[in-house]
Formats: structure tokens, C-alpha cells, sequence
């Protein structure tokens, strides 16, 4: 099983979880979250008070995929989530131990 | 048939000298008529003149307490607010006590005398020095809003970092050493500045240029100055929390400036009518001003840049609204609008003074430079109740051909700056010493909201 932790622009947040849902993955978890990378911020002014904005508003999906799947959501979520601009965000993988559906004691990819 | 013709020819025939009878004496008549045309104008007055008070009273609330409230962080949005809304309340109490017979009670020069202390002898009866035509007691609570405002525009100041004790007891005695006095010297019967009722100086100001923005706006600085900057200030981020409420307070304050202003003429009369147009043509040109200065600046036309201009306008044509023509309102909210952009951006930063949501750079900029140019354009085509010794309506400002004027005006804002610097600064001197006017480090970080009042404005999870 791998974890996708995908750092997406908010605006691309529903082109996303409909591109996902086409193939079928349906569990996901979303954040509201701020940060930058390469991506500068923006001015702010306020009666003549410039303000540097660094940190913008971003969108985070967490979501857990069987290894077999995997190449299939990473190409799904970077396709919609993608402009070709700045600031698109990043995908991040990461091997997981075990996952437990906590109703019914699942374990391993049927709590998925 | 014949017979009921008779009769009815009678009968007409006696009605109508009896109807005669009762119609005969002229005088009589006369004053029937006279008695109800004053009723009339009475009523249509009152009408107007109870509207305008409603319409003064939301300037503060909700007007100035979302306008500000939008300006601070979202930690001291309540507590901002709370300083406009208990005015309404603590000013109140003060004018029915001592408040309206300091201002408006026949005294000296400076200060009115006790006679209507606890409202004594105001009801019904129309004051003729004031306003003839409408109850002392209509009157008496217009001029009461006023006096809510004045104070409630300071807080701008000290916006995110007043003790509220220190701040009710600031209010309190600035009403009493600042307010009621250069209410009194500028449309109080006898006061110094007051042309239309006795005063030695003549001081043309409609609605309060001088006793409302000066005195509000350079106390305002002064308090900037003593309480100093908010920590963190310039280099922590301060943006304004929320520009939507601002945006809906300052239209408020444009709806009720119209009370402030028209008001002012104290009838429903054709001198309302030119103060209300002067008034909202003062704002509508101030907004094009401010906007245009900051885009041809920093590039971008900014709402929080709109609406400042707009209250920079409304300001500036205050004093001169009963006085100037549409097109010089014009030029005066024009000109307010370019010089409170340039106060609160580049005089301030010269500076370094921390007059947070620009309580100064607005109400005291703007009054000053909008109480001097109604000398230059108050005219008599618009405002005849000054006459000379002839009885013919006298000249006013510069356009009439009387350059004194400019003079005179700037007396009356040299005391309205003077009394404001003295007095607010003996005050804080006061405050400070029994509680200490600023907030402890730690409740300035926690904000206003919860350290002081033991609330949180958004409380969105709940």
C-alpha cells in the first residue's frame, strides 16, 4: 500500500476528485493548507502598507492506494491538477504499514 | 313644490349668516390660519429632524463600528466595535445629566451655563435661538448624536491596544473638557466662534468640520502618540480582517452623513436640500480623488482606497455643506480625497506614528483642510441667514469677496487644534496615571476580544 500526499492549487481541487472518482478511488482526506516552493508570494497594500505575501492557500489530498494502483492515481491527479505554471504543487509517496477500518476490524487492502 | 323651495331658501339664507357671523372677524381668521401653517411646517420639520437624529445615530452604530471593526485584526474586531457601541450608551447618560446644558445652556464664550442641567426645561417648547420650528427637545437629541460620534471616531487611533476602563473614562472627561466647550464656542448662543448667535469671531461651520473631525481627529494623534505603537508594528502583518465589513460601514456612514449634514439646516428646508446635494457630491468626488492618487502611485485602485475616500470627502465638505454650491463641493471632496491619500500614506510613514485605522489622517486632515476651504467658497446664494448691517444677506467666503474669511476660519481651527492637543493630552495624563491606558503585553497579543470582553467574534466551529 502507498500513501499519495498531493499538494495541489485549491482551484483544481473538484477537476481532481472527478478525475479520481472516474477511476474509481473514492476514499480521500482534504486540507486547507498554506505554503510555497519555487512559487513567489504576492504584494499586498493597505492605505500605502505593503504586505509580502509568502504563503499561499493551498489544497491537500491524502489518499491510500493499493501498489498495483498506484501509477494510474499519480497520473490521474497530476493531469487534472496540472496548468503547466508555477505553482501547480507536488505529489509525494510513501510506503505504508497497515491500514484498519475501524467499524469492522479490516485489515491491509480490504480496509482500503 | 313651490312651498319647500321657500324653506330650503330659508334655511340657507340663515346658515349662511351665521356663517358669516363666525368668519367676520379677520383676525380671527387670520391667526386660525397662521396657527395652522406653523403647525404644518412644525410637523413637516420634526418629521425631518427625528429621521436625521435615527440617521446620526447609525453613523456609530452600526456604521463607524463595522467601518473600524473591519480595519483591525480578527482578535480585536469585538472590542473595536464595543468602543463605538457603548458611546451610545455612556454619552447618553453624560448629555442628559450635564452634556446638552454645557454645550447649548447660555453661558460664557467658552462654555454654556447649568441651566438645563438633568434636561430641565427642554420638551415641547421650541428653543427660537436654535430652531424654531421643531420641539427644544428634538433638537436636544440630534445634537446628542453628534456627541456619540465625535468621541467614537478617536478610537481609531488606539485601535487593538486601549484598556476598555481607561478608555471609558477617557471618553467621559474628553467629552467634558473638549467636546461641550467647542460645541458651545461654535453653535452655542454666545459662544466665540459663533457668527449666527452673538460670537465674536465669525466661524462659518455647518455640521461640525471643527467641533466634530478636528477636535476628534488631532486627539486622535495625540493618543497615537502616547499610547505608541501596537507591538509588532510596522513589521508584523496588520492587514485590515475583514474589508467587506468596511465596505458596508463606510456606505452606512455615507447614508447617514446625509443626516449629519442636511441635518444641520435644523428644518426640511431648501438649505437641507443644498447641504444634503453638497454632501454627497463632497463624497462622490473624494472617492475619485484617493482612487486616483493611489493608482497613479502604487497601480492598483484599492476598495479599502475607495472607501477611505469617501469618508475623507464626507469629512471635508462637512463644515462648509450649508454654505458651498454642488460644484465647489466638488472641488473641496476632490481636494480632500488627494490630501488624506498623501496623510496616511506618505506623512505617516515619514513620521512613524502609529494612528492605526487613520483616525487623523481622515476626520483631523480632512476637517482642517475642508473647515479652511469653506471660507473660500461659502457663499451667501446659498446659505442668507448672516446679515450685515443693512439687513441684506452678508458676504461669506472668499467667492463673495470677503478674503477675512479665510482668517476667521483659521482661528476657529487653530483653537479646535489647540484645545484638542491640551486637553487630550492632560486627560490621558489623568487615565493614565489611575489605571494605566494601555493593555498589559500579554492581552495585546491575546487581542481585545478576549482579554478585554471574554469573547471571540467568529466562532465558526461552535
Amino acid at each position: 500500500m502507498k500513501k499519495v500526499e498531493a499538494i495541489i492549487q485549491p482551484f483544481k481541487l473538484e477537476d481532481v476528485k472527478e478525475a479520481l472518482k472516474a477511476i474509481g478511488v473514492d476514499g480521500m482526506t482534504v486540507s486547507e493548507v498554506r505554503g510555497h516552493g519555487r512559487q513567489k508570494g504576492h504584494k499586498e497594500v493597505y492605505r500605502g502598507q505593503e504586505y509580502q505575501v509568502d504563503l499561499l492557500p493551498k489544497v491537500k489530498l491524502d489518499l491510500v492506494v493499493s501498489d498495483s494502483r498506484l501509477d494510474e492515481v499519480i497520473r490521474t491527479i497530476t493531469q487534472a491538477a496540472r496548468t503547466g505554471k508555477i505553482g501547480d504543487g507536488k505529489l509525494f509517496v510513501y510506503d505504508v504499514a497497515q491500514a484498519i477500518r475501524i467499524r469492522n476490524d479490516d485489515r491491509g487492502e480490504s480496509a482500503l | 313644490m313651490s312651498r319647500w323651495n321657500h324653506v330650503v331658501s330659508a334655511t340657507l339664507l340663515v346658515s349662511g349668516a351665521a356663517l358669516a357671523q363666525t368668519v367676520a372677524d379677520p383676525n380671527a381668521r387670520l391667526a386660525a390660519v397662521e396657527s395652522a401653517a406653523r403647525a404644518a411646517q412644525s410637523a413637516g420639520d420634526n418629521a425631518w429632524m427625528l429621521v436625521c437624529s435615527a440617521l446620526v445615530l447609525l453613523m456609530t452604530g452600526p456604521g463607524l463600528a463595522l467601518f473600524y471593526g473591519g480595519l483591525v485584526r480578527k482578535k480585536n474586531v469585538l472590542g473595536t466595535m464595543m468602543q463605538s457601541f457603548i458611546l451610545m450608551a455612556v454619552i447618553t447618560v453624560l448629555w442628559t445629566i450635564v452634556g446638552y446644558s454645557l454645550a447649548f445652556g447660555e453661558g460664557n464664550a467658552f462654555v454654556g451655563g447649568l441651566r438645563y442641567v438633568f434636561l430641565n426645561g427642554v420638551g415641547a417648547a421650541p428653543n427660537p435661538d436654535y430652531a424654531a420650528t421643531i420641539p427644544q427637545q428634538t433638537f436636544m437629541v440630534y445634537q446628542l448624536m453628534f456627541a456619540i460620534i465625535t468621541p467614537a471616531l478617536i478610537s481609531g487611533a488606539f485601535a487593538e491596544r486601549m484598556k476598555f476602563s481607561a478608555m471609558l473614562v477617557f471618553m467621559t472627561l474628553w467629552s467634558l473638557v473638549i467636546y461641550f466647550p467647542m460645541a458651545h464656542m461654535v453653535w452655542g448662543k454666545g459662544g466665540l466662534l459663533n457668527a449666527f448667535l452673538g460670537g465674536r469671531i465669525p466661524c462659518f461651520d455647518f455640521a461640525g468640520g471643527t467641533v466634530v473631525h478636528i477636535t476628534s481627529g488631532v486627539s486622535a494623534l495625540v493618543c497615537a502618540l502616547y499610547l505608541g505603537k501596537r507591538k509588532g508594528y510596522p513589521t508584523e502583518p496588520m492587514k485590515p480582517h475583514s474589508l467587506v465589513l468596511s465596505v458596508i460601514g463606510a456606505c452606512l456612514l455615507w447614508v447617514g452623513w446625509f443626516g449629519f449634514n442636511a441635518g444641520s439646516a435644523l428644518s426640511s428646508s431648501a438649505l437641507a436640500t443644498s447641504a444634503f446635494v453638497a454632501t454627497h457630491f463632497g463624497a462622490a468626488a473624494a472617492t475619485l480623488g484617493w482612487v486616483l492618487a493611489e493608482w497613479l502611485r502604487t497601480g492598483k485602485p484599492s476598495v479599502l482606497g475607495a472607501i477611505s475616500g469617501a469618508v475623507a470627502g464626507l469629512v471635508a465638505i462637512t463644515p462648509g455643506s450649508g454654505f458651498v454650491k454642488p460644484l465647489p463641493a466638488l472641488v473641496i471632496g476632490f481636494a480632500a480625497g488627494v490630501c488624506c491619500y498623501f496623510m496616511v500614506t506618505a506623512v505617516k510613514a515619514r513620521f512613524g506614528y502609529d494612528d492605526s485605522l487613520d483616525a487623523f489622517g481622515v476626520h483631523g486632515a480632512g476637517g482642517t483642510l475642508g473647515a479652511i476651504l469653506t471660507g473660500v467658497f461659502a457663499t451667501n446664494a446659498v446659505n442668507d441667514a448672516l446679515k450685515d448691517s443693512a439687513g441684506r444677506p452678508a458676504a461669506l467666503g472668499v467667492v463673495d469677496g470677503n478674503l477675512m474669511q479665510i482668517a476667521y476660519q483659521a482661528i476657529g481651527v487653530a483653537i479646535a487644534w489647540i484645545l484638542a492637543i491640551a486637553g487630550t493630552l492632560a486627560i490621558l495624563k489623568v487615565c493614565d496615571a489611575l489605571f494605566g491606558v494601555r493593555v498589559e503585553p500579554q492581552h495585546e497579543a491575546d487581542g481585545l476580544d478576549l482579554s478585554m470582553h471574554g469573547e471571540e467574534a467568529y466562532n465558526f466551529d461552535a
